[in-house]
């Protein structure tokens, strides 16, 4: 029987992570090098991480499937990241960007991490600076700020609509200088298939090399995933083709639980799909909602172009129904409200499925220059892929997946079930509880990689009882060979259907039945199909080429082979999860006026699963949650 | 002098000794079309045998700028040669269909109308400077070489293509020898691309003003 | 709308490589060129054929993996605009589309139209960062930074590192991804301590890997998805050269402990 010890150090919630540091491990410097690291995953958490590691001497072992680590999809964040530092001088503080993280997260996170969370984020914005990243300035050369979803303050700090790709540059340069220095080494186009554990401890990883197919072992005294969300098993979402689910879902087989699948984002702000041949879905930034104003036409099926519909015939239903916030409700807020309209049929496009997210009034007050200084980058973006000018025609936009707020479970230190795993980033689940507010998605995978896992990693090794191992272990063998077994099936179907196809139908099946809204036949009509599809799978998929070759039918069938089960866990959790709170909203608990409505007294905590073998239902354990500096009150933003 | 060497073997520093060495062939294709220009004005024939004559008469002078030029043909030669044999190795396997958008016609030939400009400076020293290649060569009476020179039309001829690539050369070279220093800038950089094309046009035009009026009957 | 598609298939990096035929037939305007790839894809797979090789990861032009050479330019006819963000729309009804790989010595072909830039990530390697440690920055604010100047750091931070510089160059060179990097860490404060020896390290790198050399015919600036200014080479070459007649060689005595 699974153990959860959280390892929440006691005291008030101020001391906690001093009190913890003190209390942690060390390892002397001169110790270090002897201590080998894997980390997998170079995006914000992954490449902080080897960073970090590397500057404390650890010799570090960096993976990312990308054929470069610069390309891991946090460089795909645009709108910012949060920091208490009150610049602003708005009222910010530590205490605020807590409470406002665990209110956005809709009481479903854990208090002392998210405290953690928001101390950390202030020197998260020193150490980004000094590393040369481009944040946007005022007149005088201090740091401009700007105001994000969910938030009364502004404490979003940004590098024009790219802070996520300049972020993740400074994060993969000082990986890079450590690389030159020797402490870490790179294995670019090499993805992990699988964990090894021995002796209860994660000892390294099994990996294929994407450029000729070689699967290979790699021994560490402890392996760190990083290797982000799942929001890839909707088939069309906000993450780059290549994101997958696999790290984590190996990793769950081998005892480091899962906690909270059922918890996923659906971005408000992504441009509408325009047909079935669309790939995947590009997110506008959320900072957009700053400026522009989102309605749709009063009357149902209302085709007339968006400036041929007067002012009094539009509903701006986001100031209507939320008052206190307007358009800067939190993200899922928003999409379901956008989903409400469509589904009264009053969405727009030539499908019905968007809404509009119109400047004019915005470009009246402030004038083109000053919209096109703050967003012209994500204008020309969105012309580039509809052809549409937004600086004239209002924006259409409609939710799509975009986060894990669910991951790998994770005690304080951000190691796994599995001792010596650490899991950072958006593939752990500590942070945003239920819905993840704008802008905290990379100050967590900062906060995890440069500040956390160097302390919490070397407390691990201070009192690991670590043997000697080479990668001719038995064990390391073993898994080496199931790997490998399992690219034989996939190659030995060859049967009549693409990855790709079924990965569609995989999505669309997710999307219908737990995506925006979820009930309970939907879940249970799910949980009955997605076996089916995984059978259909093995039996009938096909994959042209060879495994000891670049083969990318290959790469996807293997992701696309542990998304099936993933779902299954994914539709499970929303299942026995019996109340709506955040991105998780089940149909059958909503208060009279269609919100979202939590049960404290049943589901006040995470859902962790364990593996429990082969064709055995997974075992559900639940980590009480207790709020004891937040009042547990009912979220509103009206 | 570790550094000059690893500036040597850089390929910044060799693009430095192309702009170097470009200037001051630059400023010799301008001096040289000035002091040739008076056989245009009136009592042309004196006043460039006069010229000639002077030039002679300092023959420091004249063997410092000829041992300036020929240092930096050869450099700008040797330091091209090698940047190119860098270069075709650096895009080993060409595009079946290859389009441009930017690259004019004389930047993407520079090796092709340096080596052919460097040539025809060699038959031209033999025409006009030596005489070796002159069917009637007096080494006293320069604007005589000319009228008699340029009389044959194919030398003519071969002087005047010579001088439309030495334009095409100037066009891309005279300003993109500053870029190649480090000069670069919104402010200048734009008029000084026109200025280049200007003063390539210019330049090729008084230089062949010269055999036409020649070859027109306006100089004889 | 309908097309001709002629694409460089190539087995592997030893392999020679031909461009080969595929016709496509009801292409939709609003797909996108790598759509409209994962279509011919799918339809390959279904006759039993290995599929193209091509790369993309992110789809909307920042991760800079997508790099196809349409129609002899880089990331296509639109400028500023990455391949994957090129939409059909862009092409004329019954249009010849030839695809290549971005072709470069140091870009060598991993299969059809994948190739590898990993010579880019031993050049940031050598010198593109500045030393800060975890842990040992000052207060963000302690350092004002002129937002002129922030703002010109961050158009030459913008490089998403694509390669279609290098793809464009007649000569294979690399100087503005480089000059890029040099000039965003070199613009800022923060990176003044190491500016010179940052340009001379990368420099020598960038020769190393055996990148052409600049001959300033403005075609990588012209092909850029992100609009890097040649201004950045000149920069570059200010610096190096610097770096080269001014700076003093380091000392030799260590100050460690």
């Amino acid at each position: 029987m699974m153990e959860l010890k959280a390892n929440i150090p006691s005291g008030p919630i101020e001391k906690k992570w001093d009190k913890a540091r003190f209390e942690m491990k060390l390892v002397p410097p001169a110790g270090r090098r002897r201590y080998s690291i894997i980390v997998v995953g170079t995006g914000l958490a992954g490449a902080s991480a080897a960073a970090s590691l590397g500057e404390l001497g650890y010799t570090i072992k960096a993976f990312c499937f990308q054929d470069s680590p610069r390309r891991a999809h946090s460089i795909a964040a645009q709108g910012g990241i949060n920091a208490a530092k009150n610049y602003s001088n708005d009222g910010d503080s530590i205490w605020r960007l807590f409470v406002d993280t665990i209110k956005g997260g809709d009481f479903r996170a854990r208090e002392a991490n998210v405290y953690r969370l928001a101390q950390i984020s202030v020197g998260i914005i020193d150490q980004c600076v000094a590393q040369g990243v481009p944040f946007a300035r005022e007149y005088g050369g201090l740091l401009a700020n700007r105001s994000f979803g969910g938030t009364q303050v502004a404490r979003t700090f940004y590098a024009r609509g790219q802070t996520g790709q300049q972020l993740l540059l400074g994060a993969y340069q000082a990986m890079l200088r450590q690389v030159g220095l020797g402490r870490v080494t790179l294995f670019p186009r090499t993805e992990m298939l699988d964990l090894i554990v021995i002796n209860g401890q994660a000892r390294g990883i099994v990996t294929r090399s994407l450029a000729t197919g070689k699967i290979e072992v790699h021994t560490a005294d402890a392996v760190v995933l990083a290797t982000g969300g799942y929001a890839n098993a909707f088939y069309l979402s906000t993450n780059a083709k290549g994101c997958n689910v696999t790290a984590i879902w190996r990793a769950y087989k081998r005892g480091a639980a899962l906690a909270n699948p059922c918890f996923t984002q659906i971005h408000p702000t992504c441009i509408p799909a325009s047909g079935e041949h669309q790939s995947k879905l590009t997110l506008m930034s959320e900072s957009l909602r700053n400026d522009g104003r989102i309605w749709v036409p009063l009357k149902k099926g209302d085709t007339r172009s968006p400036d041929r519909i007067p002012e009094s015939e539009r509903d701006y239903y986001l100031e209507r129904i939320y008052p206190a916030f307007g358009n800067l409700v939190p993200r899922d807020i928003a999409s379901r409200a956008a989903k409400a309209v469509c589904d009264e049929g009053r969405g727009v496009g030539s499908r019905g499925l968007g809404v509009y997210l119109d400047f004019s009034d915005a470009i009246r007050r402030l004038g083109e220059g000053t919209i096109r200084d703050k967003y012209g980058n994500l204008f020309d973006m969105y012309d580039r892929i509809t052809g549409e000018n937004p600086y004239k025609i209002p924006m259409r936009i409609y939710p799509a997946p975009h986060y894990a707020m669910g991951g790998t479970w994770v005690d304080y230190n951000l190691m796994s079930t599995v001792p010596g795993l650490f899991v950072l980033g958006e593939a752990n689940f500590s942070d945003h509880g239920a819905n993840r507010l704008g802008a905290s998605a990379l100050m967590q995978g900062l906060a995890d990689g440069y500040f956390v896992i160097p302390y919490s990693i070397a407390n691990y090794f201070g009192q690991a009882k670590l043997d000697q191992v080479d990668e001719d272990h038995a064990e390391c063998r073993r898994v080496a060979t199931e790997a490998q077994d399992r690219v034989r099936r996939i190659l030995a179907a060859r049967g009549k259907r693409s990855p790709d196809s079924i990965h569609r139908e995989l999505g669309k099946l997710m999307w219908d039945k737990a995506g925006m809204s979820r009930n309970e036949s939907g879940l249970k009509e799910a949980l009955a199909k997605i076996p089916l599809l995984r059978e259909e799978f093995w039996k009938n998929v096909c994959v042209p080429g060879a495994g000891e070759d670049f083969n990318q039918t290959l790469e996807h069938a293997g992701r696309l082979a542990d998304f099936l089960e993933f779902a299954e866990l994914l539709c499970l959790d929303a299942l026995e999860r019996r109340e709506s709170c955040g991105g998780h909203f089940r149909e059958e608990y909503r208060t009279a006026d269609g919100e979202a409505l939590r049960n404290d007294e049943e589901f006040c905590h995470a859902a962790v699963w364990e593996h429990a073998g082969p064709d055995r239902k997974p075992i559900r354990h639940v980590e009480p949650l207790t709020f004891e500096n937040v009042h547990l009150v009912k979220r509103s933003y009206k | 002098m570790t550094w000059l060497r690893s500036l040597w073997q850089s390929t910044i520093g060799k693009k430095v000794v192309m702009a170097v060495t470009g200037l001051i062939l630059f400023g010799f294709v301008i001096g040289h079309l000035l002091g040739n220009m008076q056989v245009l004005l009136p009592d042309g024939a004196r006043r460039i045998n006069h010229y000639s004559r002077f030039l002679h008469e300092n023959a420091g002078l004249l063997w410092g700028a000829r041992a300036t030029l020929l240092i930096a043909l050869i450099l700008h030669l040797i330091t091209s040669l090698q940047l190119t044999l860098r270069n075709r190795k650096a895009r080993p396997e060409p595009y079946r269909v290859k389009r441009w958008r930017e690259a004019s016609y004389a930047s993407r030939t520079m090796m092709l109308s340096g080596p052919i400009i460097f040539f025809y400076i060699v038959y031209h020293l033999a025409h006009l400077t030596t005489g070796q290649a002159h069917p009637d060569f007096n080494p006293d009476d320069v604007y005589r070489n000319l009228v008699i020179g340029f009389g044959v039309w194919w030398a003519s001829g071969a002087y005047i293509v010579a001088q439309i690539l030495i334009a095409m050369h100037i066009s891309h070279g005279a300003w993109s020898m500053f870029q190649s220093v480090g000069l670069n800038h919104p402010l200048y950089t734009p008029p000084l691309k026109m200025l280049a094309r200007v003063l390539a046009i210019g330049i090729a035009a008084g230089y062949i003003s010269i055999p036409v009026a020649v070859m027109t009957g306006l100089v004889t | 709308m309908n097309f001709t598609l002629r694409i460089w298939r190539q087995k592997g990096p030893a392999s020679p490589g031909d461009l080969v035929t595929y016709p496509m037939k009801d292409v939709s305007p609003d797909m996108s060129l790598l759509e409209m790839l994962d279509g011919l894809n799918e339809r390959l797979i279904a006759e039993g054929q290995e599929p193209i090789a091509f790369e993309s990861d992110c789809r909307e032009g920042i991760c800079g993996v997508c790099g196809l050479t349409i129609n002899g330019i880089p990331h296509g006819r639109r400028r500023s605009t990455t391949t994957c963000q090129l939409h059909m729309r862009m092409f004329e009804d019954g249009e010849e589309i030839t695809i290549e790989p971005f072709r470069a010595g140091c870009f060598p072909v991993v299969k059809d139209l994948v190739v590898d830039r990993r010579a880019f990530d031993r050049i940031i390697a050598s010198g593109g960062f500045i030393s800060a440690s975890t842990g040992s920055a000052p207060e963000a604010n302690s350092l004002p930074v002129s937002k002129k100047m922030s703002d010109r750091a961050m158009d030459a931070a913008q490089c998403i590192g694509c390669g279609a510089c290098v793809a464009s160059c007649p000569n294979g060179s690399a100087m503005l991804f480089v000059g890029a990097k040099i000039s965003h860490l070199g613009l800022l404060p923060q990176g003044q301590p190491e500016r010179y020896d940052r340009a001379r390290k990368m420099v020598a790198q960038m020769d190393r890997e055996g990148f052409g050399a600049c001959t300033n015919t403005g075609e990588c600036e012209a092909v850029c998805p992100k609009d890097i200014s040649l201004e950045f080479i000149a920069r570059m070459f200010r610096d190096y050269l610097r770096s080269v007649f001014v700076e003093r060689p380091e000392s030799g005595a260590g100050g460690g402990p």
